[in-house]
């Protein structure tokens, strides 16, 4: 029912969009959530492969923690979409073996905070069996979840696993950002032959963007390990994942009235990290600042670093780069501290002047 | 004491023309047996061709069960076995029905059955394949010892049943997965003595070519092989999951350790196994130590096919390879009749300590293990009920027994010349059908390619 209704509004959208777009040659854009994209990418996997299925804590019946899988359940039964008891290290292990023995599994994770009683499973079983078996056994699977930060939930619930999952090898490690993202890499993750580790992020599931009619059909992937330039700019480049590509963008337009021009990139994927797209942005604008919502020590942002210094692109390099992360502490839980572990818009806006020397 | 061993074996060398002697007293004992049958006046024509050593036929265990009745496997009438024996086969028995221990049961109103029956083919199939294994991974030791063998090695001698017994009572198309002491389970699925040797050795003959080593062997429906105590327990269930899904009928047998047995996962597992009426059977292979510690020192409970609890359970002999088979068979028609999982404890033993780091006698004393080897061990058992029931020759078994050491002989052979996995391969297998990539060397300058 809910579908329906969806279906129609989603038509009527189309329509007056359509309408609109009369004098132009622009291709009718909707505006969709991160969770619908996701909803749809999964959907349309179901659909597509038989062998792909759903399982995780509240997946079916609750249609999701976050209602990330609604109307799944009603749709595919419960042979495709699989409520498990809260055992992670178990299911986790299940997903895995099903895997090996030539299903498709989604296995979720109520969040990535849980994903710790399974970790064994993700790496020792499925990230290493492909080189341990020189080629004989593959794990097609997708792990996927919220990941990060929420709003109040403290230091149990709000830890982001991007460096210690892109850390391992035989892992791809994917971050999206907006919807599209959202769709295309779900897609791609879903169809790869490889473990995949979804990281969500809960702030971002009811933001909606605008999705072109292109990046709405059903054979719409977005490669993984290719960033993206979400805005070109000149003075300094801004490398970011998840979440902190909107304050990203959101501090380049504070900036451009100061006239600094700022080249936002969106990682998309973690591992393996598309460097190449970073150099070829740094060796430009002479300038690196680099924003995560995880702990600076050892996570995504040093690795930048490591990497920009190995590369060609130091040479171009008119300063260090610098590092915007979270606070390197437990997530405290009232509000105000909370805001202050994260990174902020104006965070962004005093490393892009200072970087700058300005 | 070693070097009376060594002073006989140089001598049976110098007068049998072998080059290798025997490195241990049961090998010796082993040597002498031939070097008698050899001069025993009543069998002179199989002196002479014991000096050619018959080429020995394909010793698969991959066939059905049903096939090993046919007369087609019967290992003497492959080309190129010229043996003599002293009686015609017609005064052979062909088939006999033995007692076998009954099995104790939890939630279950019938067990296995009581009797089973042997035809001499499959008396001589799980002989072979026992035997095998028991050469393969004394072959193994030996190399441990003489280090070309590496790391870790977790010796199977003495469990030879479980691997044999259960391979009798499933097919090929069923599925297995098990924990790190997986020799005898990688052959039994199907993977030859010199890629399992070549494995262990690490070299690019190797099943795995050379990158996994011995916990990590995979085949067609064979999961390896793995690492990390008790993982590879909800790996089984959702194989188990899979073959629901596809409605194939097929079973998983998942194996783990009294060991694993308290492993937290293995509860999750039994729970989901159960809620969702997977087809998976549950073997704990209860060798009463976990590494060092006995199983009154590492569980509360024992009773190790109880430990299911709403999941039924037997209690099965593990040292005899009928009394095994017939517990599977009947797990596995449980299984495939959707009642869903069943766990069997089987009951056996491990000669070699732990890992070849552990000689296995700091926690137990000598005398345990030369009685287990003395009354239960599973290849002489076997052995001795057919010869007791005049379904097989002693010549017969010789035999096989030569076929087998050549052929481990052979393997070792292979093993340890086969050249290590070429350094282009390093990278390679990070992904399967991804596009190459490019993968950080030691130092930056090294730039390394991985292929799928």
């Amino acid at each position: 029912m809910a579908a329906s209704v969806r279906c129609f509004l989603r038509c009527a959208q189309k329509t007056v969009s359509g309408l609109r777009g009369f004098h132009r040659s622009v291709p009718a854009a909707v505006q969709v959530t991160v969770r619908d994209a996701l909803n749809q990418a999964m959907d349309e996997e179901l659909e597509r492969d038989e062998r792909v299925f759903l399982m995780g804590e509240e997946v079916a019946q609750y249609d999701g923690a976050y209602k990330v899988s609604r109307g799944l359940w009603k749709k595919y039964g419960d042979n495709r979409i699989i409520d498990t008891p809260i055992s992670e290290m178990g299911f986790t292990g299940i997903a895995v073996g099903s895997a090996m023995a030539g299903l498709r599994p989604i296995c979720e994770f109520m969040t990535f905070n849980f994903s710790m009683q399974a970790i064994d499973q993700v790496i020792n079983s499925a990230a290493k069996t492909y080189y341990m078996s020189a080629g004989l056994q593959s794990v097609p699977i997708v792990f996927r979840g919220p990941n990060g930060a929420s709003a109040g939930v403290a230091a149990q619930h709000s830890q982001c696993f991007a460096a210690w999952y892109a850390h391992c090898p035989g892992l791809k490690v994917v971050s999206p950002w907006n919807s599209e993202d959202a769709r295309g890499l779900l897609k791609s993750a879903i169809r790869d032959d490889n473990p995949v580790v979804f990281l969500e992020n809960e702030l971002m599931y009811g933001v909606a963007f605008e999705m072109s009619e292109e990046s709405q059909s059903k054979d719409f992937t977005i490669p993984i390990g290719k960033a993206k330039v979400e805005r070109q700019g000149t003075h300094v480049t801004l490398v970011s994942h998840s979440r902190y590509v909107s304050h990203c963008l959101d501090a380049a337009a504070v900036l451009a009235k100061e006239g600094i021009e700022c080249e936002v990139i969106n990682m998309r994927t973690i591992r393996p990290m598309d460097v190449d797209s970073i150099e070829t942005s740094v060796m430009k604008t002479n300038h690196l600042v680099t924003v995560e919502g995880g702990w600076p020590q050892f996570g995504v942002g040093a690795e930048i670093c490591a990497r920009i210094m190995e590369g060609p692109a130091f040479n171009y390099l008119d300063a260090p780069v610098t590092r915007v992360t979270g606070v390197d502490i437990p997530m405290p839980y009232a509000k105000i501290l909370e805001d202050n572990s994260l990174p902020q818009i104006k965070d962004i806006i005093v490393s892009v002047k200072k970087t700058l020397n300005i | 004491m070693k070097t009376m061993l060594t002073i006989i074996s140089n001598a049976l060398c110098r007068i049998t023309g072998r080059n290798v002697g025997a490195q241990t007293v049961s090998e010796l004992l082993v040597d002498l047996s031939e070097y008698v049958s050899l001069t025993s006046p009543s069998t002179p024509d199989l002196a002479k061709t014991q000096r050619q050593p018959p080429k020995p036929p394909p010793v698969s265990t991959r066939a059905p069960v049903e096939q090993l009745v046919s007369p087609q496997s019967d290992p003497l009438d492959a080309p190129g076995a010229r043996v003599v024996v002293s009686r015609s086969f017609a005064d052979l028995t062909t088939q006999a029905t033995f007692d076998i221990k009954k099995c104790d049961l939890h939630r279950l109103e019938e067990g296995p059955p009581v009797t089973a029956e042997l035809t001499r083919e499959q008396g001589l199939q799980y002989y072979r394949t026992m035997q095998t294994v028991r050469r393969m991974e004394l072959k193994a030791d030996q190399l441990y010892k003489q280090k070309i063998i590496r790391g870790f090695c977790h010796l199977y001698d003495g469990q030879e049943a479980c691997a044999a017994g259960i391979e009798a009572a499933i097919h090929p198309s069923d599925h297995l997965i098990t924990a790190y002491r997986a020799h005898g389970y990688t052959y039994t699925r199907g993977v030859s003595v010199k890629e399992i040797l070549a494995e262990l050795t690490g070299r690019k003959g190797g099943v795995a070519k050379g990158k996994g080593g011995s916990m990590h062997m995979y085949a067609p429906h064979f999961y390896g092989g793995n690492g990390i105590v008790g993982a590879q327990v909800p790996l089984g269930a959702g194989i188990a999951l899979a073959c629901q899904y596809r409605g194939n009928n097929q079973v998983c047998v998942t194996l783990y350790g009294d060991g694993a047995a308290n492993q937290g996962q293995i509860f999750e597992t039994f729970n989901m196994a159960s809620l969702w009426k997977l087809p998976c059977i549950f073997i704990c292979e209860n060798n009463k130590y976990g590494m060092g510690t006995s199983v009154e020192r590492a569980a509360a409970s024992t009773d190790y096919y109880k430990r299911g609890d709403f999941i039924p359970g037997i209690r099965v002999d593990g040292m005899d390879v009928l009394c095994v088979r017939e517990a599977t068979k009947f797990a596995a028609d449980h299984c495939r009749s959707g009642k869903g999982p069943i766990i069997m404890e089987l009951q056996t033993y491990r000669y070699h300590g732990h890992s070849m780091s552990d000689p296995g006698v700091s926690y137990r004393t000598r005398d345990e293990i030369q009685e287990v080897r003395s009354k239960s061990d599973p290849i002489s058992m076997l052995k001795e009920r057919m010869l007791t029931n005049n379904m097989a020759s002693a010549e017969e078994f010789k035999e096989i027994d030569i076929e087998i050491r050549k052929m481990v002989e052979d393997a070792a052979q292979f093993a340890t010349s086969d050249p290590e996995p070429p350094l282009e391969e390093l990278c390679n297998h990070i992904f399967y059908n991804s596009p190459p990539l490019e993968v950080r060397g030691t130092h930056p300058w090294s730039k390394l390619k991985s292929i799928s």
